[in-house]
């Protein structure tokens, strides 16, 4: 058996069995919400129909309701979706990368991460969709033939290659998800007693019988998948990236950007995880499960990726001065003392201040100082790419053709819509789904587990 | 097949630590019994080579479908770009797969991972049996909590006797232990 050190920290806190896990995480399942549960869905509900409305009439209406212009021809709408895939990332990086790295701790985690992942992308793919315009029309970034003299998509265009690479991401970990929750779905179907849950349950499990050779292929289907799934979620955002790197914009012609836009994602991601976790594990009772340990844990990967991201705005910085190009030093310098200058210190406020915050042990295993921080994260990835957008674009080379960009209330209520549509959908994940991946930590259990550590020593 | 109505009698006994049906399964294989099946709630590390799984070739499978993914990705681009209606963009033609594959490599990839990904997890359900309808046969509702069965077949063990088996897997450590006649065809 695989043997852990004594003083590593258990996973696992206090006297628990195979048996207590399976009620632990299955018990707010089949027992009635709390009223909290309800109210922030009726909260998270209201603010998606609203989202959904302004969707609506974006569609209907035409996208003269943002606030784009001849300048700025990208806002909020690609702001908002990067930001959004950005934040999808940390799901993969807690279920395939750490797979991959064998770090135990992703157990208690990756669940409800790559519940985030799906839902985070969800809500990006809306937005490339409603910027076409004429969203009927989307099909056409497929390579179909058609009769137009079978005219093809551009597949040297990166803007293709990041329809390939969401659709992909998406997909994947759609099914990485549900390999992972169908035996969670037979543990449930097998306690329920109820007949109607236990038929949909059923009909969810996929008829699961926990056979050793259906184990077998389980892990191994896992390990295939993490192994895949890790270069991918290097290269979505890779391909994100090279949607601005690609072009001759100063500030978005930069190599640093895969790299730097990779580090931005996790990092923001984390951030995500962090805010939903620590809410979820106080509500649903499982703070024996992620500990503040694993809060920790994570409190690490965001001063690493923040730190990644600082080194990369100085960077920006440094070259487009080096660089000696007039155009790109003018767009740093008009970055952060243009008329967005406010934006520019937002983002290097909450991104490259903030967590260094984390060095301190205190700070970083406090669970509010967290929560505040993580959100503060949040707030400074989304300028981060506001700024590289809006500043990038709002200087035109013609003097003439500069402008600034305001946000119309649609822009704002579509932006609100999506962070409630994607709590809408969360909360109901953590109300019907198996949070955690209940079937995984029974297996480290006996190795991360307080009682047994204890036992041993 | 000539015989009709036989009936084979299964044996399941249960465990409740995984531990434990590790020792035990190393135990009656070593006494020369087969082990049909075993349903645990979680992977139990070790068990497949004491009761004689194989290793599976689902990362094989990937691979293929992977390799299929390759092909077809850069067929497909070839044939679009350089083959069917080649375009001159930004003063970059298409004249040749080989020059304009720098520009094809994210797209080979990503359908490349999407096949591999795909082509395993359904080859994975199908393998399975785990698809959407499918009844599940495990024998106990507690297989999937915190118990581990162990199912042994008179079909693969002709000689066996209820009592000896029963007090075999007694010693080993069962809990409980079910037997059933099934009629076989």
């Amino acid at each position: 058996m695989h043997k852990e050190a004594a003083i590593r920290e258990p996973l696992i806190l206090g006297d628990k069995n195979y048996h207590d896990i399976t009620v632990d995480v299955v018990g707010p399942i089949e027992n009635k919400a709390p009223k909290a549960w309800y109210v922030l869905i009726t909260i998270a509900g209201l603010i998606a129909i609203w989202g959904l409305g302004c969707v609506v009439y974006l569609i209907s209406t035409g996208i003269g309701v943002w606030g784009l212009n001849k300048t700025v021809g990208w806002a909020w709408d690609i702001t908002n979706f990067v930001w959004w895939v950005g934040i999808g990332h940390a799901g993969t990086l807690i279920s395939a990368v750490l797979l991959l790295f064998r770090q135990k701790w992703r157990m208690a985690i990756n669940r409800s991460a790559e519940a985030m992942t799906i839902f985070a992308v969800m809500m990006a793919a809306l937005f490339p969709g409603i910027h076409m315009g004429r969203i009927w029309l989307a099909y056409w970034v497929l390579p179909l033939p058609n009769m137009f003299g079978s005219l093809w998509v551009n597949f040297n265009s990166p803007l293709l290659w990041d329809v390939f690479a969401i659709s992909t991401y998406f997909s994947v970990s759609l099914v990485f998800w549900y390999i992972g929750l169908i035996p969670d779905f037979a543990t449930i179907r097998d306690r329920m007693t109820n007949p109607l849950s236990k038929k949909i349950y059923g009909l969810l499990s996929f008829g699961w019988s926990g056979k050793a050779k259906q184990w077998t292929r389980f892990e191994e289907v896992s390990l295939v998948l993490a192994g895949l799934a890790t270069p991918l979620v290097f290269s979505v955002h890779s391909i994100v990236s090279m949607d601005f790197a690609t072009s001759v914009i100063p500030g978005w012609h930069t190599t640093i950007f895969p790299p730097y836009f990779v580090s931005g994602a996790v990092f923001s991601g984390f951030a995500m995880v962090l805010t939903l976790l620590l809410i979820m594990r106080k509500v649903m009772k499982l703070e024996n499960y992620i500990t503040i340990k694993h809060v920790e844990y994570m409190n690490i990967v965001i001063i690493v990726t923040g730190s990644i991201v600082g080194v990369a705005y100085i960077t920006e910085l440094f070259i487009s001065w080096y660089s000696g190009v007039e155009y790109e030093s003018y767009a740093f310098i008009n970055r952060f003392s243009g008329p967005y200058f406010w934006a520019y210190w937002a983002m290097m406020t909450c991104n490259v201040v903030s967590p260094q915050l984390f060095w301190f042990k205190k700070i970083r295993t406090s669970l509010t100082a967290t929560f505040i921080l993580s959100i503060v994260v949040n707030i400074g990835m989304w300028f981060e790419r506001f700024v590289i957008i809006v500043t990038s674009l709002h200087r035109d080379y013609v003097p003439s053709s500069w402008s600034m960009f305001y946000p119309t209330w649609v822009d704002i209520g579509i932006f609100i819509g999506t962070i409630g549509i994607f709590f809408t959908l969360f909360l109901l994940f953590a109300r019907f789904f198996p949070v955690l991946a209940l079937n995984e930590l029974k297996t480290i259990l006996k190795v991360s587990g307080e009682k047994y550590k204890k036992e041993d020593h | 097949m000539a015989s009709t109505n036989k009936t084979v009698r299964v044996i399941h006994a249960m465990f409740d630590d995984d531990h434990r049906l590790l020792e035990a399964a190393k135990d009656i294989v070593g006494q020369g019994v087969r082990v049909k099946e075993v349903y645990s709630p979680f992977p139990v590390h070790g068990l497949d080579p004491i009761i004689g799984i194989k290793r599976t070739r689902m990362a094989v499978v990937s691979f293929m479908f992977g390799m299929t993914g390759l092909s077809l990705a850069l067929l497909g681009m070839w044939y679009f770009m350089i083959q069917d209606w080649p375009m001159n963009i930004g003063g970059k033609p298409s004249f040749s797969l080989l020059e304009n594959l720098p520009s094809f490599i994210p797209v080979t990839f990503e359908f490349t991972v999407l096949c591999a990904a795909h082509g395993m997890a359904i080859t994975y359900m199908l393998r399975n049996g785990t698809l959407p309808g499918m009844p599940a046969v495990n024998p106990d509702p507690r297989t999937t909590d915190d118990k581990f069965v162990m199912e042994i077949t008179s079909e693969e063990n002709p000689e066996m006797t209820s009592d000896g088996m029963s007090s075999m897997l007694k010693g080993a450590g069962a809990i409980e232990i079910n037997e059933k006649e099934i009629a076989v065809k």
